[in-house]
């Protein structure tokens, strides 16, 4: 495999679980510098894919490079450059939050040169933990845990970051904190590979997107390519809904009335059929036409349609 | 940039020893609430027969009672000696039983063991680290016991030379040069057990169940070990030189016992980290 843009890539990246197949054989292609979502359902192997790529989990068969390395054999070269959350945080209750960070850093071989206070405070703030540091870890919430769980993804400086649904728990206000911080990370020039079940998420903080379903890989790309996708659709703004729906459904076009009484939308569904002459037949027929509006498909749309469900259901 | 930062780290410094990571576990080890708890346990036994035997006996030896517990009234320093032999079937084993089916179980259960292989730590070191940490408990139980002996027997009971059980007499120092090499027999006894309980660790995330299996087999080799049915396998069970402890109060010192002890839990460290490493090695961490 060549790689020489990529920071992870993976060749028919496959999990059996028994006789399920958690992942089955994904191509993976996350460009150096990219912030790259990783969007599916619940259960559609996305947590699964993340261990395999940090060697917790053995592949049952494809390849995998991470950085420079191919995975499992190189962990030890490329995995200290590397920061994940890995299926939410996980702490030592009986420490307190401060004193969780330098047991995992201990664990970092070989340990990066500014001395492990330093970088642990930094870590801390950087989350917007200073205040709690000293608390007990048992005492803190879920968004705070979350935010211990990505201080230390950030103990070091990294190359790549894995985050796994790191929103997960935290409130609108550490949701936007956690969009930022990944913005400013990777304006450092570290590549962020973040998974999510919310696509509005992923739409706000990625340049790029694969999208899982059921183990599968369905979508890889920019989010301008998956848009273009689509579906085009037509937006007709008229007093005469009932005559503009007659007309759409005659030209082949299963009409959509929305909230507003006087929009209606179809997708162009047929092959060929252009948008002018869908407007020409509408004039045609005496509808009013106040406005006439030609977009390409909501990717929400075009995710529906990939997995086959909306985003917030269960897999 | 961090790209370059992340990249030119120096290989070979100091952590990759894994030094740092064994004063870490050992610091996470006795930051425990439920490590001093057993400590304080283990430091109850000797106080207790202490106390016991001051109270009811008022100096005269009555000619019952388990190994050496007269002789305490004579002397301080059996104390120690007495409850090392309480101890050793039950509490001791309980007690690492915890410490080594919680190694790696543990670390599942928490969820942090994924993220201590992704740190990464190695697993193998991983494997070490966790094993030299339940050793040192076994050290600091064993000693908590001898010590807290020595203490309470000098604070209740009168002090003086000891009569060896070759009928040789040693000062108190010598006595208690002793009592430490003893503390170090039984330290060497519980390694094979926390061997096992360390493999035992790696086979699931529930760390209660790795530690009552622990315990539980301690139990069952002694119980084993008591049957004269099966003479022929006493030589080869972890227990069987638990109480063999005598040799190490005569003058001179016999060690025949401490080096068959010694080879003999060397021998489970052996098999039992074979077993270790090789499920741990390939697990999938799923927890
Ligand atoms: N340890 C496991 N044993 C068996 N099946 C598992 C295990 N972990 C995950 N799975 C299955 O693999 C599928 C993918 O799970 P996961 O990767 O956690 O999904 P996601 O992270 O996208 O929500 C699910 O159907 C789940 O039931
Ligand atoms: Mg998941």
């Amino acid at each position: 495999m060549s790689s020489d843009g990529l920071a992870i890539e993976t060749r028919g990246l496959t999990k059996v679980f028994g006789s399920q197949k958690a992942v089955n054989g994904i191509d993976l292609a996350v460009p150096r510098g990219s912030v790259f979502g990783f969007l599916g359902p619940n259960g559609s192997g996305k947590t699964t894919t993340i261990r395999m790529l940090l060697g917790l989990a053995s592949a049952s068969s494809g390849e995998i490079r991470l950085l420079d390395g191919v995975m499992p054999r190189d962990a030890r070269g490329v995995l200290p450059r590397v920061g994940a959350l890995v299926e939410g945080p996980a702490i030592y209750p009986f420490l307190s939050g401060r004193a969780n960070l330098p047991r995992l850093d201990a664990a970092d071989r070989p340990p990066p040169p500014p001395p492990r206070s330093t970088r642990v405070d930094a870590a801390l703030e950087r989350v917007g933990l200073g205040h709690a540091a000293t608390k007990r870890a048992a005492a803190y919430s879920l968004g705070m845990k979350q935010r211990l769980g990505i201080a230390n993804a950030l103990l070091a400086p990294r190359d790549l970051l894995i985050l796994d649904e790191p929103t997960n728990g935290l409130d609108p206000q550490g949701t936007r904190e956690v969009r930022g911080l990944i913005r400013s990370l990777s304006e450092d020039g570290t590549t962020v590979f973040v998974s999510s079940h919310l696509l509005a998420e992923v739409e706000q903080m990625c340049s790029r997107i694969a999208v899982m379903s059921a183990g599968r890989l369905v979508a890889q790309g920019t989010l301008d390519e998956l848009r273009s996708e689509g579906t085009a659709r037509v937006r007709v703004t008229t007093p005469d809904i009932d005559d503009a729906s007659r007309v759409l459904a005659r030209l082949g076009l299963p009409p959509q009335v929305h909230g507003r009484d006087d929009t209606i939308t179809a997708e162009l569904v047929v092959e060929g059929l252009l948008p002018e002459t869908v407007n020409a037949a509408l004039v045609q027929d005496g509808v009013r036409v106040r406005g006439f509006e030609v977009s390409g498909a909501s990717l929400e749309d075009r995710f529906v349609a990939l997995t086959g469900e909306g985003f917030d259901v269960a897999g | 940039m961090p790209a370059e930062s992340a990249q030119d780290r120096p290989i070979g410094s100091g952590g990759s020893l894994g030094l740092t990571l064994v004063l870490s576990e050992i610091a996470v080890l006795f930051r425990r609430l439920r490590t001093w708890a057993m400590i304080g346990a283990l430091a109850l036994i000797p106080i207790l027969i202490a106390v016991v035997v001051r109270v009811s006996s008022d100096g005269s030896a009555s000619g019952r009672g388990p190994a050496f517990l007269d002789s305490i009234t004579q002397n301080g320093l059996f104390v120690s000696l007495t409850a090392l032999t309480v101890a050793i079937p039950l509490f001791l084993p309980l007690t690492i039983g915890v410490v080594a089916g919680d190694t790696i179980a543990g670390e599942a259960n928490l969820g942090t063991l994924r993220y201590l292989l992704i740190a990464p730590a190695g697993r193998i070191r991983l494997l070490l680290v966790k094993y030299a940490g339940a050793a040192l408990f076994c050290l600091v139980a064993t000693l908590t016991v001898v010590v807290t002996g020595a203490i309470i027997g000098a604070l209740l009971f009168p002090v003086g030379p000891v009569t060896l059980l070759s009928g040789d007499t040693v000062g108190i120092v010598g006595y208690f040069l002793r009592l430490l090499l003893l503390a170090l027999y039984v330290t060497v006894s519980l390694l094979g057990l926390s061997a096992i309980g360390l493999f035992i660790s790696t086979l699931t995330t529930v760390p209660v169940g790795a530690m009552a299996a622990t315990a539980a087999l301690a139990a069952v080799a002694q119980i084993l070990g008591a049957l004269p049915q099966l003479e022929w396998l006493h030589p080869w069970l972890f227990t069987n030189y638990w109480l063999g402890f005598a040799d190490l109060l005569r003058e001179p010192i016999a060690w025949t016992s401490f080096a068959d002890n010694a080879l003999l839990q060397l021998g489970y460290i052996a098999v039992f980290g074979t077993l270790a490493y090789g499920r741990f090695s390939t697990k999938d961490v799923l927890s």
